[in-house]
């Protein structure tokens, strides 16, 4: 299969600042299209950077990005890509409806495909019909981050880009969502890159997972979870292969952090 | 600890308690202690005033509030549109955004005359003077409102490839909002404020110059009753606006 993402000698930093400061160095990364990467890493360690390169919010440095065959930015204008920050990032004065149709509403002059009003299905889909009207504070947390996927599903992207969507969220909450992104994932077939805190979330969720090392970030472990998991990336959470999975995850961020 | 709040009907019974309470010691233990009529004219006298010279005390209301109300639109206008060109343009930002800062230091009492040299003694200094003491707290807060979107929401932007317009229109300018309905109840006062520091100066006509004739010759109670319209004058003012946020705002 083709893949979705390939990095060569990827460097990314901040070039206003001398000297230069390298979030990410010479990174080399392929993602498979269609798959799912969890990213895991201590802090600093440049997991959320290396989202915003893949999304066209940050130019690299130095080496190759491409993103479904193409520049970002070209990914950007035909609106492949969603991006789903940590918090949910609601427009306050938005009904519940009307940030899920944000992306109908800015951009389209740019865009370079068009896209289908697609709002009441992702609100079934999402389990929010009905609160269609309702405004962001009189949600809960889960729901907010629900609102927040619908959004950037609006445009039907090949490309999910998930920055700790479900790390302010407690954990029943969580592993629900888990469940609810993985069936989703599993339908649309798009390919996510989600990066986590949570050794467990990244191992449940992750048919691939790669743990970044910091200072300058590079890519310290990178680990096939298919063998660990029954096929169509399916495994329980206290499954012993998960389990075992996870020490090994939780050695290499040791080592990396 | 917090305490809890008080059942509905006391927390409006209490304060019209309050006030009647003031306003019955006032009539009765200040007359009583030997406060003079002419320093401190009591309430029954003042709304006297309101009944005998409620003719004068309207045709001069007209001025003020007319002063008071353009003085605001043009002041919180100007305000907003200088916040918009500063937030889009960091050079002319830093180019002019201190000559604003210093403009601002200059007492509002001491640039009065100037404003009344330039403009004449009609109602146009006193508009002038009402809008340039609306114009700095909405400028202020606009800027911080307009650049009150957080980094992600700029992302968020981003990523649908929005528009400057776009951003402002969807992102921006809902931001700003709070921010800036809280610096017009801010103006709702000090538009007024600077209608009647104009007449002070120059003006035979309007609340501040029936405050300083009502001085002058001792008319004390209709004084007071001046000092009361113009109060009552910034309420509504303020009202309005409150009225106004609250339709604006739901969340």
């Amino acid at each position: 299969m083709a893949n979705a993402i390939e990095a060569r000698r990827l460097d990314v930093g901040y070039s206003g600042r001398q000297p230069v400061v390298k979030v990410l160095s010479g990174l080399d990364l392929s993602v498979e299209a269609g798959s799912f990467l969890s990213i895991l890493g201590p802090s600093g360690c440049g997991k959320s950077t290396f989202l915003r390169v893949v999304a066209d919010l940050l130019d690299p440095l130095g080496g190759s990005i491409s993103v479904l065959g193409d520049t970002p930015h070209a990914v950007r204008s035909r609106r492949d890509v969603g991006f789903v920050f940590q918090d949910s990032t609601l427009l306050p004065w938005r009904t519940v409806r009307d940030n899920v149709r944000l992306p109908l509403d800015v951009g389209q002059g740019r865009l370079t495909r068009t896209i289908d009003d697609r709002t009441d299905e992702l609100l079934d889909l999402m389990g929010l019909a009905g609160f269609g009207e309702r405004l962001p504070h009189q949600l809960s947390g889960g729901q907010r981050q629900r609102v927040a996927i619908a959004r950037s599903l609006l445009g039907q992207p090949r490309l999910l880009l998930m920055d700790e969507p479900f790390g302010a969220l407690d954990e029943i909450t969580r592993d629900r969502l888990n469940d609810e992104l993985l069936s989703l994932w599993r339908r649309t077939g798009a390919t996510i890159l989600f990066v986590t805190h949570s050794i467990a979330e990244a191992a449940y969720l992750g048919e691939r997972v790669i743990v970044l090392a910091a200072n300058p970030g590079r890519l310290a472990r990178d680990l096939d979870m298919r063998p660990f998991k029954q096929a169509g990336n399916r495994c329980s959470r206290e499954d012993p292969a998960i389990v075992a999975a996870m020490a090994e995850l939780r050695g290499a961020l040791e080592q990396a952090s | 600890m917090r305490q809890a709040p008080l059942p509905s009907a006391l927390a409006v019974a209490l304060p019209v308690f309050g006030a009647a309470s003031i306003l019955l010691a006032w009539q009765f233990l200040l007359p009583w202690l030997g406060v003079p009529a002419y320093i401190v004219p009591t309430p029954t006298a003042i709304s006297g005033v309101f009944r005998k010279s409620l003719a004068l005390l309207l045709s001069n209301l007209w001025p003020t509030l007319i002063e008071a109300l353009a003085g605001f639109v043009i002041g919180n206008f100007a305000g907003v549109l200088l916040a918009v060109l500063f937030v889009h343009s960091r050079i002319l930002q830093a180019a002019y955004f201190p000559i604003v800062l210093f403009f601002n230091t200059i007492p509002i009492l001491a640039l009065s005359p100037i404003i009344i040299l330039i403009f004449g003694l009609g109602m146009t200094p006193k508009i002038v003077i009402a809008a340039v003491i609306c114009f700095f707290p909405t400028l202020v807060n606009m800027i911080r409102g307009l650049d009150s979107a957080s980094d992600n929401e700029h992302e968020l932007f981003r990523v649908l490839s929005a528009t400057r317009w776009e951003i402002f229109w969807s992102l921006r300018l809902p931001r700003a909002l709070p921010m800036l309905f809280s610096s017009l109840r801010i103006a709702s006062a000090t538009a007024v404020i600077g209608a009647i520091v104009g007449e002070w100066i120059g003006s035979d006509k309007g609340l501040g110059a029936l405050i300083i004739q009502a001085t002058f010759n001792y008319q004390s109670d209709r004084l007071y009753a001046a000092i009361v319209l113009s109060s009552s004058l910034s309420i509504a003012m303020f009202a309005i606006v409150v009225l106004l946020e609250r339709r604006a705002i739901r969340y």
